[in-house]
């Protein structure tokens, strides 16, 4: 695997929108071809290369491509977006629209990324060493078509609407995750090592949502039905199992309706 | 204004009946003209190409509430999909719900020049021309829906056809309007009561008439008043299995009416996107295709012209005034679904939709929508629409006229359905090996629609006296092609003229045209009970003025085009 090198070298006026910053968008190109690539700053086009050091050369293709981006990319948005394999790894703190639309491939984040990580995911793996912020996971707006495939996994805490729409795919947050987790969603497993507030699980169809801590308020439309014990996947414990949301619709297998979950651990 | 002689073009046209000839086109001050009249014109090389006048589309939802409902609530549609702004091409995005700018350039690119907005409800005409005046190139017209209109509904009860048209004709001046359009008769206002109306003999709630005489009722006023434009109907039971019954049922009111209309159409029903109109069976389990059945009355009856409606396996929004029919689809696909009621005049719903080829009924819809025109006995009579955006977007005209001009085409696509099997049995199109030719095509996009419309003397021909409205399309008919080739030639135009302006130069839009507002200003002899009744109803029931409803000036129709009628005896 060929490794090429991103530091950033100017801070953008306004923010940057670099969806070119992708193994697949690098394959096969120098450090002078990658340094070429446009990127777009408002509603004008520089080469990436006005705003980064570009060392290294790339893979033949995206799965034998890795980029390291190094600095303060608080205002770079789109990095990893659409990849469908290879690596990414930023060193700092992200913008917007991580690994949006990603198929493939992996990244991870050793700070925080802003809103919108993850959407629309479709496959591959995020990793995110610090916190998210809103909607991690979910999908872009007016879409019914979230995450559907994949695994992000944050240490820290994320913010609100996370695996808004989701279909598929894992989320996992070690820390604490703020208002509306998994709204609408039709399946997908997401897994809170923290605590919750509020509106958990709403419109929810299909899907399971653990939560390890406390949840302020439970959605009405989740009814209690028992205790259970698990033990899969580094989810351990005794949890009280809710199901719903009631007020949606929910297809039948074998005559049962099928209802999303929503776990709550009682005891390690 | 700029002469201009295409020569040496493979030509395609009905109204003079050339068959790719080789021939000159002449352009001279925004009219088609013998070659002799022009004297020192600019050359157009069209040697090897296919040249066809602009193309006509008689039934497309491209402005008005509706459509801005589908912008609005659909950014995921313009995702990825914008155009930045370049030369004299202004901002362009959106794909099955595409913005004013887009609808035009895209529709000339495709060689189109006229096309036609299929429903606007009267109270948001207003909305309706505004988007129509900033749809560049494009000379367009809009239908205003009578079919639930609670004057119709109530002149037609007591058969009272000279009020029903001295309405028509003030509702089309007052909106500005161009033809009778019908959607769901009685159905979309039974909607009002959470009921709908299937057959066309099911009563409508409260105003105690049926589909029936609503249809029959505004057949007579249309042609009492000699419209250019026939009724044009979207009828009873859309898209439900088994409803090839309630067209043909629906057909039928049409007959022993003879057309009234010094505009030289033959027909006194246009029916509409008549694909999701043409399903056998009583469940999504066993429909299958009626389009046999269909094409037997359509062929037999030269009273009657019809459009596809034909299902492009993308994904689109659907957008229609027979508010019941989208709320079914939202209980089927449970997306998204907007609704709105219109106060006395009409409904609508907005549901997004995915024609999958993975699903069995989608397969059958596309299947239905080619058997249409392939059966067509007069491709004068039958016009390629896509119902654009309800069965997909109008780009895909194109890859629609490849599997009409290839059967290698639609066998690619049989292979590609997951339930290819199943299809076929349910379905008529795998037997057909019939391909149409240019000059089919032609009919169906061009000469056809433009004489349904009352409009042949304007549209839809190269025949001197015509508007000048030319395509040249990179496609050498005598040289061997893939049928990809067809779909790539006719979605870009290599030249096309909008009424003598060149606005597309070497594939590129060159000029934002000079697009006209085409409506119909008819005549009739004064009717004070329907005057009164107008300014009644606006103070009891409409939420808006008189003051507050018409389309007036230059500033919602700044380049009118009127079509006089008239009706005074």
């Amino acid at each position: 695997m060929e490794t090429v090198t991103l530091t950033i070298k100017d801070q953008p006026g306004l923010y940057l929108e670099a969806d070119n910053i992708t193994p697949d968008a690098f394959a096969g190109k120098k450090a002078e071809e990658i340094a070429d690539l446009h990127v777009y700053v408002g509603r004008e086009q520089y080469r990436l290369g006005d705003f980064f050091e570009v060392s290294g050369k790339a893979g033949a293709t995206a799965e034998e491509t890795k980029i390291v981006v190094n600095g303060d990319l608080s205002r770079v948005k789109y990095i990893g977006m659409k990849m469908t394999g290879g690596e990414v790894v930023v060193n700092g703190n992200a913008d917007m629209y991580v690994g949006a639309w990603m198929q493939g491939g992996k990244i991870t984040v050793n700070g925080n990324v802003d809103s919108f990580a993850g959407t629309g995911m479709k496959g591959g793996e995020m990793v995110i060493n610090g916190n998210a912020g809103n909607y991690l996971g979910a999908a872009y707006r007016g879409d019914w078509r979230g995450m559907a495939g994949g695994k992000i996994t944050v240490t820290g805490n994320a913010g609100s609407d996370l695996g808004t729409f989701m279909t598929g795919g894992e989320i996992v947050v070690g820390g604490d995750v703020d208002v509306h987790v998994a709204t609408h969603a039709e399946g997908g497993k997401i897994v809170i090592k923290g605590n919750a507030k509020r509106r958990l699980g709403g419109q929810m169809v299909e899907g399971e949502i653990y939560v390890f801590g406390n949840i302020d308020v439970m959605m009405p439309g989740f009814a209690y039905r028992e205790d259970v014990d698990i033990d899969s996947d580094g989810i351990k414990g005794r949890f009280a199992l809710y199901e719903g949301d009631l007020g949606e619709r929910h297809r039948k297998r074998k005559g049962q309706p099928i209802y999303a979950k929503l776990y709550q651990r009682i005891a390690a | 204004m700029a002469e201009y002689l295409i020569k040496n073009g493979f030509v395609f046209d009905p109204v003079l009946g050339i068959r790719g000839d080789k021939a000159d086109i002449a352009i001279k001050d925004g009219k088609i003209v013998e070659t002799t009249a022009v004297k020192s014109p600019k050359v157009i090389d069209a040697a090897g190409k296919t040249v066809m006048a602009g193309g006509v589309d008689i039934h497309a939802h491209v402005a008005g509430p509706k459509v801005n409902v589908g912008r609005n609530f659909r950014p995921e549609d313009k995702l990825f999909g914008y155009k930045p702004k370049s030369g004299i091409e202004r901002m362009q995005g959106g794909f099955s719900v595409p913005t004013t700018i887009r609808t035009g350039y895209n529709y000339a690119r495709m060689g189109y020049t006229t096309v036609m907005e299929a429903a606007m409800p009267p109270l948001y005409a207003r909305h309706t021309h505004e988007e129509m005046r900033d749809t560049p190139i494009l000379d367009q017209g809009a239908y205003p829906v009578f079919g639930n209109n609670w004057f119709v509904l109530e002149y037609l009860k007591n058969h009272e056809i000279e009020n029903t048209a001295a309405y028509i004709a003030w509702l089309l001046r007052a909106t500005k309007g161009y033809a009778v359009k019908v959607v769901n008769p009685g159905g979309t206002e039974a909607w009002g009561w959470g009921l709908n109306c299937e057959n066309v003999h099911d009563p409508v709630p409260y105003f105690d008439i049926t589909p029936a005489q609503i249809i029959k009722g505004l057949i007579e006023a249309n042609e009492y008043l000699g419209l250019p434009h026939s009724m044009h109907m979207h009828a009873n039971n859309l898209g439900n299995p088994g409803n090839y019954t309630t067209t043909l049922d629906s057909f039928r009111l049409s007959e022993g009416i003879k057309p009234n209309s010094k505009f030289g159409r033959d027909q006194v029903m246009h029916h509409t996107h008549v694909q999701f109109h043409s399903y056998g069976g009583d469940s999504w389990a066993n429909v299958d295709s009626r389009a046999k059945e269909i094409m037997d009355y359509v062929n037999s009856h030269d009273n009657i012209t019809i459009d596809m409606g034909q299902v492009t396996l993308d994904e689109t929004t659907t957008m229609t005034a027979d508010g019941p029919f989208e709320h079914h689809l939202t209980e089927l696909n449970h997306l998204k679904w907007a609704n709105v009621d219109v106060e006395l005049e009409t409904g609508s719903g907005v549901v997004p939709y995915v024609y999958s080829p993975g699903i069995k009924v989608c397969a059958i819809q596309w299947c239905i929508g080619l058997e249409l025109a392939l059966l067509a006995k007069d491709p004068m009579r039958i016009f390629m629409t896509t119902d654009h955006p309800n069965a997909g977007p109008f780009i895909r005209y194109p890859r629609i006229m490849k599997w009409l001009m290839s059967q290698d085409a639609r066998n690619q696509q049989f292979d590609a359905f997951k339930h290819k099997d199943k299809v076929i049995e349910a379905t008529n199109l795998a037997g057909i090996d019939r391909e149409l030719g240019l000059y089919e095509i032609a009919q169906m996009t061009r000469a056809g629609p433009a004489k349904s419309l009352g409009l042949a003397h304007m549209y839809g021909g190269l025949a001197p006296g015509l508007e000048a409205d030319v395509a040249v399309f990179d496609f050498n008919p005598n040289e061997p092609y893939a049928p990809d080739d067809i779909e790539k030639a006719f979605s870009s135009a290599e030249h096309l003229f909008k009424t003598g302006v060149q606005v597309i130069v070497d594939h590129e839009i060159a000029s934002n045209g000079n697009k006209r507002t085409l409506w119909v200003n008819a005549k009739v002899n004064e009717n004070p009970q329907v005057m009164r009744d107008v300014k009644e109803k606006f103070l009891r029931y409409y939420t808006v003025t008189l003051n507050n409803y018409e389309v007036a000036g230059h500033h919602y129709v700044p380049n009118p085009y009127v079509i006089e009628v008239d009706a005074t005896q």
